[in-house]
């Protein structure tokens, strides 16, 4: 792998990996490290750095309800995905929008505060987009692993501390 | 009439390991690079695989020498890796772990009175393998300046060209040493020269960082004297599972099977299914485990080189084995882990050789080995 691809290898098991502690795994230098994260970030290859949270774990009051949602949508000759997809990712409330093949064309994940919130704001702000012929919203319940990481306890380490 | 274990098993001392593994046992807490097998769990599809031939009701005796399906996947695993030719019909025995395989060898290629070198340091089983058998071994202690390979030169200051047979393991537990083919040349010419039979335990081929695994038993003349052992513990983190194989002629593997066939029946069943996934599916997480240790084998080695402490560049399996800072490695490790709650084995327990060593093992998370790494340093600092 190249030296980028180890850097953003790391970065994406775990991207509060120090620079420090991705030069001693790569053998690259702390500068090299430093420069090489540059140069993704400025471009555009990382686009940004975020926690992933179990919702279920936070506590009460803090948690947010989240939902993906089906959008199908019609084009015109004036109207491109990108243009949809420009106005629908303005919202904050948009967690991700993904054009996706099959049977819808939008897969969109929403966040609020409340699934009277999140409701709301799907059918004040998105299916009335022209473009937008139908949304289907599914609440998501319980998330058992998210960006490659489980959730729950994971299995004890029952390895012999000492073992030849 | 009392129980007294037989003369064999006297001759042979308890396990210089248990005495650590009883003191960290009893410790709370500890983070342990103590620990000889992966940190991973099985590949799934290969855990899933055990599962469904449990729910088919798969439980029964297997051929003696293992699944025919599987010795099929195992010949043309090896071919493709290593270039190891082996008919699948007889010359290729699945066994219960390669320790079985290695103490089957022993037992059926040697005589009493035979003479084995071993090169060392080395995993644990060996000599006692050895004495079992009725052989005797000469030690062949490989040396820090050399990266802990064999060479010739050791050899023959060990007197092993009067010996009967060679046991040597590359990538190496507990050095991490590795051995290229132009490494092994010399120590081949050596086997060929004085005819020794060569038992090659290549249980960690698959953890070799810098360089492609080389089996000894590829290079000219030697196939025809070579066992060479190998399985699915360290590749595909199985060590609990228990399986491995051995290659040979058919003569070896005939007299190896002779013993194996009255002894173990058969190695067991569920995990053989699961070594068929492991062969069939599995080479995307074999290929990231490979690329988890080598980042931690990298890590370990550049945290020591800043801590001051000499550590030769260990290139396989998932060990780094520096010099310890004191000239008592036990004392240095009972210490370390009395005061830090890290334990760290002394090179000792790995025979001639491995003294005024510490073996390392990386097959540990990133965050608990950064963590160990800290200990060490602050102990060292107080010292």
């Amino acid at each position: 792998m190249s030296n980028r691809g180890d850097v953003l290898a790391l970065l994406r098991e775990n991207a509060r990996y120090t620079n420090e502690d991705i030069a001693r795994q790569t053998g690259l230098t702390e500068s090299d490290v430093e420069a090489i994260i540059d140069e993704l970030e400025d471009e555009g290859v990382i686009k940004g750095y975020t926690a992933v949270v179990d919702w279920e774990a936070v506590e009460e009051g803090d948690e947010a309800v989240r939902a993906t949602v089906e959008l199908n949508v019609t084009l015109d000759r004036e109207t491109s995905y990108t243009d949809i997809s420009d106005r629908i990712s303005k919202f904050p409330q948009v967690r991700s929008l993904r054009l996706i093949s099959g049977d819808y064309d939008f897969d969109m994940e929403v966040e609020g505060d409340s699934m009277s919130e999140v409701s709301h704001f799907i059918s004040d702000k998105i299916a009335p987009i022209p473009e937008i012929t139908q949304t289907v919203t599914h609440y998501i319940m319980t998330t058992y692993k998210e960006q490659g990481i489980e959730f729950g306890d994971g299995p004890d380490d029952d390895r012999l501390s000492v073992s030849p | 009439m009392t129980f007294e274990p037989a003369d064999r098993v006297d001759r042979v001392p308890p396990s210089g390991i248990r005495r650590f593994f009883e003191l960290a046992e009893e410790m709370d807490d500890i983070i342990s690079l103590g620990v000889g097998e992966p940190d991973f769990s099985t590949p799934w599809s290969a855990r899933e695989a055990a599962i469904a031939s449990l729910e088919q009701g798969k439980t029964s005796y297997t051929a003696n020498r293992g699944k025919r399906e599987l010795r099929e996947r195992i010949a043309t695993d090896v071919q493709q890796r290593y270039g190891l030719n082996y008919g699948p019909n007889d010359e290729i025995l699945v066994t219960t772990g390669a320790s079985e395989g290695v103490d089957l060898a022993f037992r059926a290629l040697l005589n009493p009175g035979d003479e084995v070198a071993i090169a060392q340091p080395c995993y644990v089983s060996y000599r006692p393998g050895v004495i079992f058998a009725g052989g005797e071994v000469i030690d062949v202690p490989t040396r820090v300046e050399d990266e802990f390979k064999l060479t010739r030169e050791v050899l023959e200051e060990s007197g092993a060209a009067g010996a009967d047979a060679l046991v040597l393991c590359y990538p190496n537990n507990p050095t991490g040493a590795t051995m290229t083919a132009a490494e092994l040349r010399p120590i081949a010419e050596f086997a060929r020269e004085h005819d020794l039979l060569v038992f090659s335990d290549e249980i960690y081929s698959a953890l070799s960082y810098e360089h492609d695994h080389t089996s000894i038993a590829t290079l000219p003349g030697m196939r025809e004297r070579t066992v060479v052992f190998n399985g699915f513990s360290k590749a595909y983190a199985m060590t609990g599972l228990r399986l491995g194989y051995a290659l040979a002629p058919p003569e070896a593997i005939g007299a190896m099977n002779r013993i194996h066939q009255y002894t173990m029946l058969s190695a067991p069943t569920t995990p053989q299914y699961a070594a068929m996934e492991a062969l069939d599916n599995c080479e995307s997480e074999l290929d990231e485990m490979r690329t988890q240790y080598d980042r931690r084998r990298k890590f370990v080695l550049s945290r020591f080189e800043d801590m001051g402490v000499d550590c030769f560049p260990a290139k396989g399996a998932f060990y780094a084995f520096p010099e310890c800072p004191w000239d008592d490695a036990a004392g240095f490790a009972e210490a370390l882990l009395e005061s830090k709650r890290v334990a760290v084995v002394p090179g000792s327990a790995f025979g001639a050789g491995g003294d005024g060593h510490l073996r390392v093992s990386y097959a540990t998370g990133l965050s608990d080995l950064k963590e160990a790494m800290n200990r060490i340093e602050s102990f060292l600092d107080e010292q």
